[in-house]
C-alpha cells in the first residue's frame, strides 16, 4: 500500500509499505477514505518529538471503510467508521469510568517504560505519533491496523458525507472536553487562548454549553475571523495587550472560565527534560507558556482554567501563587475521544455542529507531503488539510 | 542494637527499600537462597480466582512471559523451565511448588542443578470493585562463569525491567484477552516476539 512515512526533519514522502494485517482476535483493517493532517503533526515534521523511526507512518485523525476484522471484532466488512487517536482498550479500571486516554493497556508493555518514568503511570496508546506513544502505524495511508476495534471505532451511518465527521476523531471531541473542562454555567464569559480547530471548536461548544460571551485570542487574522463567525469577540494578540483587554471587556472581573488551547499543540511527549535541545526551539519558548500564565492572571477568582493544550514536561515561572490566592480549578488530559464520540455524532447529525468550514484543502494521498510543507508555511490560511487516498492527483 | 531501622514505623512494601538486599523481603520467600530481590505490584481487574486459574497453569505462562520458551509440567507439584538467555542460549531448571492456597498464592523454589537457583511467590490480593492486586517477588542468584556473565544481562541488570513487563502482558491479556503489540504485519509480529 501508499502511506505518508518520517524520514526526518521536513522530510515526509509517500512509499510503497507491506499492507497492515490482522493480529489479534479484536483488530479490524480500515480502508482510508478521509485522513487530516493535525497541527501536532508539524511537531513530527519539525523534528522535535523524539523516539521518531524512519519509515514510521503518520496520521491520526482518520476515517474509512472496515476491509477485514479479527475473531472478537464487533465490526462488520463494509461499516463506514470514524477511529479515535487514542487507543484505549475498554477493559481496564480507566475505560471503565471512560477516563479512555488512561487506559491501561493501550500501549504495548515495552513501550509503557518511557511514559511510566516520565509521568508515573504509563497512558493510553496513539496512532501515528513517535514510539513513545506505542510505536503505533497512523492512518495517512491507504489501510490501517485498528486495535481494539470493538471499542474506538464509531460506525457511521450512509449517506453522510466523510468531511462532516472527520473530526470526531481527534480535535471536535478535544474542543469539546475543553469546554465541558470549563465547568461553564449560563451567562459565563469564557476566554480562549489559540483559535486553532481545537480552540474554535471549543468557542463552538462553550456557546452550546451556555456562555453568554466567548473573547478568542489569537495573531492570525483569518483564524480570529473563523472565531467571529461563531459569534466570538476577539483579541489579536499582535495589536492589543491581552491582560488589559480581558480585563477592561469583563468590567474589571476577569472571564469566569478560560481555555488554553496554544500550548506545545502536540499531542505527544515533550521531553524537555531530557531533549535539552527542543527547550532551544520555538515552541518551548517563553510565549508558549505564557498563554496558561496569562490564563491564570486574567481568570476571575474562584474561576476554572481549562487546559487541552498540551503540555509535556516541566514549565518555569508557573504562576502557583495566583492559582492558589485566587482559588482557581485547573482541569486538562489528553481527550477521552471513545467517551464524546456517539453524543457529537448526534450533534452534527441534528446540525447542532458543523465543523466543515475548518476544510482548508484537500489533497490525494500522494501529494501529503505538499500538504505539509502548505501547513507548516501558511499556518493563517492553511487551516486543515484533509488527503483523500481516493483522490485522483489533479493534472499540473 | 540492630533494632533501630524497625523502630522507625513503615508501611511500604519492604522490597521498595533503600538499601538492597532487604532481609524483611527475603525472609517473605521459602527456601529462598538468593541475594536478589524483584517485586511487583499490579491491579488486575478481573477475580483472584480468575488470575490464579490462568497463572497455576504454567505451561501458559510463555503466553505473557517473554523470556520463558516453554515450561514442562512434571507433576502436579514440579515443573521444569526453559528460558532464553542472551546469544541464542538457554538456561533451565527445574521448580517446585513450596506453598500454594487456591486463588491466593503460589510459591516456587529452584530444585539442586539449577543454571539459576531462584525462588519466589506471585500472590493474589482481593481488591473489590478494581479487581485484584497481584503482587510478584522474586529472588535469584546470578550465576558464576561465562554462562553466568550472559545469563546476568537478563538476570542481573534486566529483572525488575522483564518482571514488569511481564506483569503488565499478563494485565493485558486477563483484561482485554489479547497482548497489545503495534506490528502492522504478520511477520514483523514474529520477528518482535521471536
Amino acid at each position: 500500500m501508499r502511506a505518508l512515512t518520517w524520514h526526518g526533519r521536513h522530510d515526509v514522502r509517500v512509499d510503497t509499505v507491506d499492507d497492515p494485517e490482522i493480529l489479534n482476535p479484536r483488530d479490524a483493517i480500515i480502508k482510508i477514505t478521509s485522513t487530516a493532517i493535525c497541527g501536532s503533526d508539524l511537531h513530527l515534521y519539525d523534528g522535535y518529538i523524539p523516539t521518531m523511526q524512519k519509515g514510521d507512518i503518520l496520521g491520526h485523525e482518520f476515517m474509512g471503510e472496515v476491509v477485514d476484522v479479527g475473531t472478537r471484532s464487533t465490526l462488520k466488512k463494509g461499516q463506514r467508521v470514524v477511529v479515535p487517536f487514542t487507543i484505549a482498550c475498554g477493559s481496564c479500571y480507566h475505560c471503565g469510568k471512560h477516563q479512555y486516554s488512561a487506559c491501561d493497556n493501550g500501549l504495548p508493555a515495552d513501550n509503557q517504560d518511557i511514559a511510566q518514568e516520565l509521568y508515573g503511570q504509563p497512558m493510553s496508546g496513539l496512532f501515528g505519533y513517535s514510539h513513545m506513544t506505542g510505536g503505533y502505524a497512523g492512518g495517512q495511508a491507504e489501510y490501517v491496523r485498528v486495535p481494539f476495534s470493538d471499542v474506538g471505532p464509531i460506525v457511521i451511518p450512509d449517506g453522510v458525507e466523510d468531511d462532516k465527521v472527520l473530526f470526531l476523531s481527534d480535535i471536535l471531541p478535544t474542543g469539546w472536553m475543553a469546554a465541558e473542562n470549563a465547568e461553564i454555567e449560563p451567562g459565563d464569559t469564557v476566554a480562549v487562548w489559540g483559535c486553532g480547530p481545537v480552540g474554535l471548536f471549543a468557542v463552538q461548544s462553550a456557546f452550546l454549553m451556555g456562555a453568554a460571551r466567548v473573547i478568542a485570542i489569537d495573531h492570525f487574522p483569518h483564524r480570529l475571523e473563523l472565531a467571529r463567525t461563531f459569534g466570538a469577540e476577539t483579541i489579536n494578540f499582535e495589536q492589543s495587550q491581552t491582560y488589559e483587554a480581558l480585563m477592561e471587556m469583563t468590567g474589571g472581573i476577569g472571564p469566569d472560565a478560560c481555555i488554553d488551547s496554544v500550548g506545545l499543540e502536540a499531542h505527544g511527549f515533550f521531553v524537555d527534560n531530557v531533549i535539552d535541545q527542543i527547550k532551544k526551539s520555538t515552541f518551548l519558548g517563553t510565549d508558549r507558556i505564557h498563554s496558561v500564565r496569562q490564563a491564570i492572571l486574567t481568570c476571575r477568582k474562584g474561576g476554572r482554567v481549562s487546559m487541552p493544550a498540551v503540555y509535556g514536561g516541566f514549565v518555569d515561572k508557573f504562576p502557583l501563587g495566583a492559582f492558589m490566592e485566587k482559588g482557581l480549578t485547573l482541569k486538562t488530559g489528553q481527550t477521552h475521544v471513545q467517551h464524546y464520540m456517539p453524543a457529537l455524532l448526534d450533534a452534527i447529525m441534528e446540525g447542532k455542529i458543523d465543523t466543515t468550514f475548518l476544510i482548508s484543502h484537500t489533497l490525494p494521498l500522494e501529494q501529503a507531503p505538499q500538504g505539509y510543507k502548505m501547513f507548516h508555511d501558511n499556518q493563517n490560511e492553511v487551516t486543515k488539510v484533509v488527503l483523500k487516498p481516493g483522490l485522483a492527483i489533479a493534472a499540473e | 542494637m540492630d533494632d533501630t531501622r524497625s523502630a522507625v514505623r513503615d508501611d511500604a512494601p519492604a522490597t521498595t527499600a533503600k538499601s538492597r538486599p532487604d532481609d524483611r523481603a527475603i525472609e517473605l520467600l521459602i527456601d529462598a537462597g538468593g541475594d536478589h530481590v524483584v517485586a511487583r505490584a499490579v491491579t488486575i481487574n478481573r477475580p483472584a480466582g480468575e488470575l490464579y486459574a490462568y497463572f497455576r497453569d504454567f505451561a501458559k505462562l510463555p503466553s505473557f512471559m517473554e523470556n520463558v520458551v516453554r515450561v514442562d509440567i512434571l507433576s502436579s507439584e514440579r515443573s521444569h523451565w526453559v528460558v532464553k538467555a542472551p546469544a541464542g542460549k538457554t538456561v533451565e531448571w527445574d521448580a517446585r511448588i513450596t506453598e500454594e492456597r487456591d486463588g491466593e498464592l503460589i510459591a516456587w523454589a529452584s530444585e539442586e542443578g539449577a543454571d539459576v537457583p531462584n525462588a519466589g511467590r506471585i500472590e493474589f490480593r482481593d481488591a473489590g470493585a478494581r479487581g485484584t492486586i497481584v503482587v510478584a517477588t522474586i529472588a535469584y542468584d546470578p550465576p558464576a562463569g561465562t554462562l553466568g556473565k550472559l545469563v546476568a544481562k537478563i538476570f542481573q541488570r534486566e529483572p525488575a525491567i522483564q518482571a514488569r513487563r511481564d506483569l503488565r502482558r499478563f494485565k493485558q491479556l486477563m483484561e482485554t484477552g489479547e497482548v497489545a503489540t503495534a506490528s502492522r504485519t504478520k511477520k514483523q509480529h514474529d520477528e518482535e516476539t521471536a
